[in-house]
């Protein structure tokens, strides 16, 4: 008798792995009062200068910390140490991004109860981290003025994903010739409505806003966790 | 480029359910949305080289795409994309971010071989 061929209906997201693994540890961030934030990019749009600039600004008021993956190399979190913050090192060896199975075993001997902002650097890519759910309450995008207006419309799936546009360098924008509107309308075509904040790592400019943002994000979180 | 380890878990999900199930499985049919992050023509030529070495070897990964579908609030209706560099309703230009599909990655089905029991 000839075998006939049948279908049996599964239905199985095929990232249910990282996905349950995220979701524990978005439990565990809201449990602990931590507002985590990650960052996500192509390589070289200024994401270690960016944070080390974060970190350094927020330390004096707020306990904060990192986790910053790179492919391989530990500079990234030598330079970001700087700051005086706990800062791990991921390396991914080939992989090209962060999966929420690797946050978590970085996280492995720190008491997230200490903490008030973590900063996940994810690896330098603007397509494969859009898949993978890291448990992050917000996630920037940052797309830097020497790389040309267009990048969101290249990239729109992890433009779609972000929750906040970052334009990084803005001290080079007049050398670069940025044009302003095109690169706003470009992250507002891919993901409308989407915050725009424009900084500089070098000059500090934008970065007060761009604290301040956080700091009333910070507050929204903790006044959510009481009701 | 992380449709290897996408591949790597599609088997990996596969094979679980032909050892649950105890049959052998010819095709695994997928879910793609236009927003999943994954290239169709990549994934299909990594599911090959994850399969070897497993029970999967052989069988076809069978890729149905889906396309985005918004939200529009002034049509007040779902509206397929017409583009994913331009998230507005096609029919009234309204900027649109609410998503009701395209971002699935998901398998849906198993094509399996049922054989008859063997007459002895």
């Amino acid at each position: 008798m000839r075998p006939e061929p049948r279908l049996i209906e599964v239905r199985k997201n095929v990232l249910k792995q990282n996905d349950v693994v995220a979701r524990a540890l978005r439990d565990r961030f809201r449990g602990a009062g931590v507002f985590v934030v990650s960052l996500v990019s192509s390589p070289g749009s200024g994401k270690t200068a960016f944070l080390e600039r974060t970190l350094t600004l927020l330390r004096p008021n707020y306990r904060v910390a990192a986790l910053v993956g790179d492919l391989a190399t530990e500079n990234d979190a030598l330079r970001l140490a700087r700051s005086q913050a706990p800062v791990k090192q991921i390396t991914t060896g080939t992989l090209c991004h962060l999966e929420a199975a690797m946050v978590q075993s970085a996280l492995e001997g720190w008491d997230l109860n200490q903490l008030d902002f973590l900063f996940i650097e994810n690896v330098g890519n603007l397509v494969c981290p859009s898949s993978y759910d890291l448990g992050e309450d917000l996630r920037l995008v940052l797309i830097s003025v020497t790389e040309g207006e267009d990048k969101p419309l290249k990239y729109p799936t992890i433009f779609n994903s972000a929750d906040v546009a970052v334009v990084t360098k803005v001290d080079l924008a007049a050398a670069v010739e940025f044009g302003w509107k095109t690169a706003y309308d470009n992250i507002q075509a891919v993901r409308p409505g989407m915050p725009v904040l424009k900084v500089s790592a070098k000059t500090g400019e934008g970065m007060e806003e761009y604290l301040s943002f956080l700091a009333a994000r910070l507050i929204e979180l903790r006044q959510a966790a009481v009701v | 480029m992380h449709e290897l380890s996408i591949a790597m878990s599609i088997v990996e999900l596969a094979e679980e359910e032909t050892e649950r199930r105890g049959v052998q499985i010819d095709a695994v049919h997928l879910k793609l949305g236009a927003l999943s992050g994954v290239v169709k023509a990549a994934l299909l030529s990594c599911y090959e080289m994850a399969c070897e070495n497993t029970p999967l070897k052989g069988s076809r990964l069978v890729v149905e795409e889906v396309p985005v579908v918004i939200f529009c609030p002034s049509c007040r209706a779902q509206r397929p994309l017409s583009s994913v560099q331009l998230f507005c309703c096609p029919e009234c230009g309204t900027p649109c971010s609410e998503i009701v599909q395209g971002r699935e990655l998901e398998v849906v089905a198993l094509e399996i071989q049922e054989c008859a029991p063997n007459p002895v």
